[in-house]
């Protein structure tokens, strides 16, 4: 019988580098148990052939006395919307069904260097615009909790591989909740890094000044390992910061005298009863291991999910334009002449929600509305930045819930795109602030998790991840 | 016609001489290549594929700043400008549009003797797009993205050209500007520099007309007989009472005319908003100094007044010169030089704009190892020690021949001063050209230079040909 859990991602890689353990074999455990979860639909394609043969090259380089690196061996699964040689990169559109990528994103090259292997990739909101994976083109994954409720989204089928096993960590992106709100979701651990301390290139855009490229894993030291061999700049992407600081030795500092700011805004009208009650209850017990808890006000936070749909909706306009059918990606065969080739590849290739955003983006941007829309967005943004920045200059983080809710049932959002864009209104401030956040798993109702929101400092990715491994301790 | 002023404001595309694309390290120079050849995942507009900025291509934009007069802007950003066609891969260009890296600037033209300052609206950094082309009779278009990416300042003059000769020597000043200071290969035959002018006239002086724009012209000529030929057309449009129409129209050289390419002008409404994947450029005062410290070796007006003020070259000279940047770094080294006296100079000078580019294949063999050289045979010439003509044949042989001893040179052709000597030959020569001498003796005057000409080619051309003359006047007219 397939053990049904991971050691920890440093303990896997050393004991491939030792020999005690193979790469072929992880490859192996992690392929079978994606088979065995697949009633819950999270992968849209296994990279068996070329995961093997890494592994054996792995195995062979260890056996000459190689060093494979920090993350020898270990099996990965990344969101569809990487790209990865070995598999299509389709990011769950239809317009993008087939797309063999020429090149490969930083991020996998960073993590391969190092031993890693990525073994599938995962199901997702087309081009990552979704909270449940609904809006993906192919199929919606299943909350592992409750068959009948979405896993959260948009990095659903990554969070749902973890939370079943299926490999010891995912990659997903964060655009303006999308590691954290499944994580909350499914009850395991999702990492947003600050703003550009990952590269985005060979991940394909969906809110450029948004997106950020995370790890899901099953605790805190194992998303700091992964996301400290992903850390740094690239010259490939002129966003990206350098790393500050070595990222993966954490220190459980422990709770007391640890300033937490209470975002007054995050705990307000709206939140699930039980929710609140978890949340309330975690702060409780943070206060009784000796934290001082401060009362903070976010005001522009109120404002932040107006903005964020008009800004995400901007960016996607723009970056979904390279969709025309003509150079790669589906196109539409029975054209008249180029303007219906344009129209009609789009119009069969993208999902509803595609076009909805890059509706929304057209006419934010177009003459006449961008200043009252774009730019004062931008103005709501800055704002926001701002007091965030004040907030945590008081306080080492920000405590709050990661969902206003647990998982919700399959469909009962689909019909009201509003409703379902609700569900980013606590993880989209991080975003658009730039700040380090985490989602940890703090309770459940009944055998629904809940998670905890904890935001960092700017760049203080290091700090919220010492803390975090505190608070987490405490949560066990 | 001569009612109606017309007002002329030009765009110039000038490529940069970079040697990768503006974000992507991919060649720059399309010139012979295979189409589609030089191009990444970042020109193809690949899913996930980043710009990533060429800073050489700052630096020139920058150095173009300097060259129009102005210093960079220290805050610049760049934009996204939206629209579909097939040789723009990513649905966008990016462009710079509310903050353009040069603001302000001017170019100083001259025309039929009057100087002028022609202001400069901006200068911006922007990606070149795509070439497409449509095979007569075929079904489908080609996309050849080469060029795609290639880095482009647009360069946008104030409305300030009131003639098509202004417009022309606008278009050259900018040329110049931009070859003196190795911001661009201003290579016109392959597009590094392409022209846009809009043209309207109108009686009131304060106030525009309609304007047409005619796009893509590609050079100097084609600049001027565009503006010459709007300039007609409207003036006769509006003679007979009918309305410009303002549109894009294009240069039709077979022709020569412009022609009329979309109707009436759509309403583009492109989308602009800041490019999220590019941080605004913030260049520091140590960076704008440390270039236009590199600039100013190549400043094209105050290298310019340099050799004006050294007074060897008349201005069409200096101007054939500007056109040789390697030729101007040589003159300025040549001025700069110790031990260089006037008259040497102004010979060494002569050779530069006459003689040496006649049989040098590039400017590039203008090095200045070769000053002490020249310097030595114009002296030998100026103190007649040399003959002009053999000087000249010494300056070839400088060039071409690296064995080549200039002091041997000189004492082997050493000028013939000698009287006697020369009057030796006259004799020889008056005697083997009687009918010459007879004509001369006549007094066709003519004839003297020939018989000159046979002394110098009896002397293999180390007669003083001064003397030579004189003794052939005396001995035949008395």
């Amino acid at each position: 019988m397939t053990d049904l859990t991971w050691k920890s991602i440093a303990e896997l890689a050393e004991e491939v580098r030792s020999g005690k353990t193979k790469a072929i074999d992880l490859v192996g455990k992690s392929l079978k148990l994606i088979d065995k979860g697949k009633a819950y639909k999270p992968i849209i394609a296994t990279l068996e052939k070329a995961a093997k043969k890494r592994a054996e090259e792995i195995d062979a380089n260890i056996s000459k006395g190689k060093d494979p690196g920090r993350l020898a061996g270990v099996p990965f699964i990344a969101k569809d919307n990487f790209l990865v040689f070995g598999a299509d990169t389709t990011a769950a559109s239809n317009i993008l069904k087939g797309f063999d990528a020429p090149y490969q994103s930083t991020a996998i090259n960073k993590l391969e260097a190092e031993g890693a292997i990525c073994v599938a990739k995962a199901n997702l909101d087309a081009f990552a615009h979704g909270s449940s994976t609904e809006n993906s083109d192919f199929f919606t994954t299943l909350n592992p909790h409750d068959k009948t409720r979405v896993p959260g989204g948009s990095s659903g089928g990554s969070t749902v591989a973890v939370a079943l096993s299926m490999a010891p960590f995912a990659l997903g992106t964060d655009t303006g909740g999308s590691i954290r709100f499944p994580a909350s979701l499914c009850g395991v651990v999702g990492y947003k890094p600050t703003y550009g301390l990952v590269s985005r290139s060979g991940v394909i855009a969906m809110g450029s000044s948004l997106d950020v490229i995370g790890p899901i894993t099953n605790d805190v030291n194992d998303a700091a390992l992964v996301l400290d061999v992903m850390a740094g700049k690239d010259p490939m992407d002129m966003t990206t910061i350098d790393k500050p600081e070595e990222l993966s030795d954490l220190a459980d500092r422990g709770i007391k005298g640890l300033k937490i700011g209470i975002v007054k805004e995050y705990l307000s009208d709206g939140l699930d009863e039980k929710v609140r009650e978890v949340t309330e209850n975690t702060i409780a017990r943070l206060k009784d291991a000796g934290a001082v808890v401060n009362e903070v006000s976010l005001p522009s936070s109120k404002l932040a999910l107006a903005c964020y749909y008009i800004l995400c909706p901007a960016e996607v306009s723009s970056n979904l334009s390279r969709y025309d059918g003509q150079r790669y990606g589906y196109n539409y065969k029975d054209a008249k002449d180029l303007d219906e080739s344009y129209t009609l590849s789009r119009d069969v290739g993208f999902g509803d929600e595609a076009k909805r955003r890059i509706m929304i983006g057209t006419y934010v941007l177009s003459s006449g509305y961008y200043d009252a829309y774009y730019k004062k967005a931008q103005l709501v943004r800055t704002k926001l930045i701002k007091e965030t920045a004040a907030a945590l200059s008081d306080n080492d983080i920000l405590v709050g819930p990661t969902s206003p809710m647990t998982a919700f049932k399959i469909g009962q959002n689909v019909g009201n795109p509003l409703q379902m864009y609700m569900t980013d209104v606590l993880t989209v401030s991080a975003n658009l602030s730039g700040n380090p956040a985490i989602s940890l798993p703090a309770g459940k109702d009944g055998n629904l998790p809940i998670g905890l929101q904890v935001i960092g400092k700017q760049a203080g990715d290091k700090e919220l991840l010492d803390i975090s491994k505190s608070i987490e301790r405490i949560l066990k | 016609m001569s009612q109606y002023l017309p007002t002329i404001g030009i765009e110039c595309h000038v490529q940069l001489k970079t040697k990768t694309k503006l974000f992507a390290a991919v060649s720059n120079d399309a010139r012979g290549a295979a189409p589609n050849t030089l191009i990444s995942h970042i020109c193809l507009g690949m899913p996930g594929a980043l710009p990533a900025l060429n800073e050489k291509a700052v630096e020139l934009s920058c150095k173009a700043g300097f060259a129009l007069g102005v210093s960079p802007q220290k805050f610049s950003k760049f934009d996204r400008k939206h629209y579909f066609y097939p040789d723009l891969p990513k649905g966008y260009q990016i462009s710079q549009f509310s903050d353009p890296v040069v603001i302000g600037g001017h170019v100083d033209i001259e025309v039929g003797g009057e100087k002028k300052k022609i202001g400069i609206v901006r200068a911006h950094l922007e990606e070149d797009a795509g070439k497409t082309t449509h095979p007569a009779g075929a079904d489908y278009s080609l996309v050849d993205l080469n060029r795609a990416g290639t880095p482009l300042l647009e360069i946008v003059s104030e409305p300030e050209i009131h003639s098509a000769h202004e417009a022309k020597a606008y278009a050259q000043k900018l040329y110049l500007l931009m070859k003196y200071a190795d911001i661009s290969d201003v290579d016109l035959y392959h597009g590094n520099m392409r022209f846009d002018v809009n043209v309207s006239l109108s009686k009131d002086a304060k106030k525009l007309g309609t304007r047409s724009e005619t796009k893509n012209l590609n050079s100097f000529k084609a600049v001027e007989k565009a503006v010459e030929y709007e300039i007609k057309r409207q003036a006769e449009l509006l003679e007979s009472g009918k309305e410009i129409v303002q549109e894009t129209r294009g240069w039709d050289d077979a022709k020569q005319k412009t022609t009329s390419q979309r109707g009436k002008e759509e309403a583009h409404d492109y989308r602009y908003f800041p490019d999220p994947d590019i941080p605004p450029l913030n260049l520091s005062d140590e960076y704008i100094d440390k270039v236009k410290k590199d600039f100013e070796k190549k400043n094209f007006y105050t290298i310019r007044e340099k050799l004006e003020k050294a007074g060897h070259l008349s201005d069409d000279d200096l101007d054939t010169l500007f056109n040789n940047p390697e030729a101007v770094d040589f003159a300025v080294a040549v001025i700069e030089g110790e031990d260089a006296k006037p008259g040497p100079v102004s010979k060494l000078f002569d050779w530069l704009i006459n003689v040496i580019p006649s049989f040098i294949e590039d400017f590039s063999a203008l090095t200045e190892d070769k000053i002490d050289g020249l310097l030595a045979l114009a002296k030998a010439v100026d103190e007649d020690k040399l003959v002009s003509t053999k000087a000249k044949d010494g300056v070839k042989q400088l060039f071409h021949d690296t064995s080549f001893n200039v002091e041997k040179f000189i004492s082997d052709n050493q000028t013939l001063s000698d009287e006697g000597e020369i009057e030796a030959i006259v004799k020889k020569v008056i005697e083997n050209n009687q009918k010459a001498a007879q004509d001369v003796a006549n007094g066709e005057t003519k004839a003297i230079g020939f018989l000159v000409g046979q002394v110098m080619k009896e002397s293999k051309g180390k007669a003083n040909p001064q003397l030579a003359q004189k003794l052939i006047t005396k001995r035949l007219q008395g």
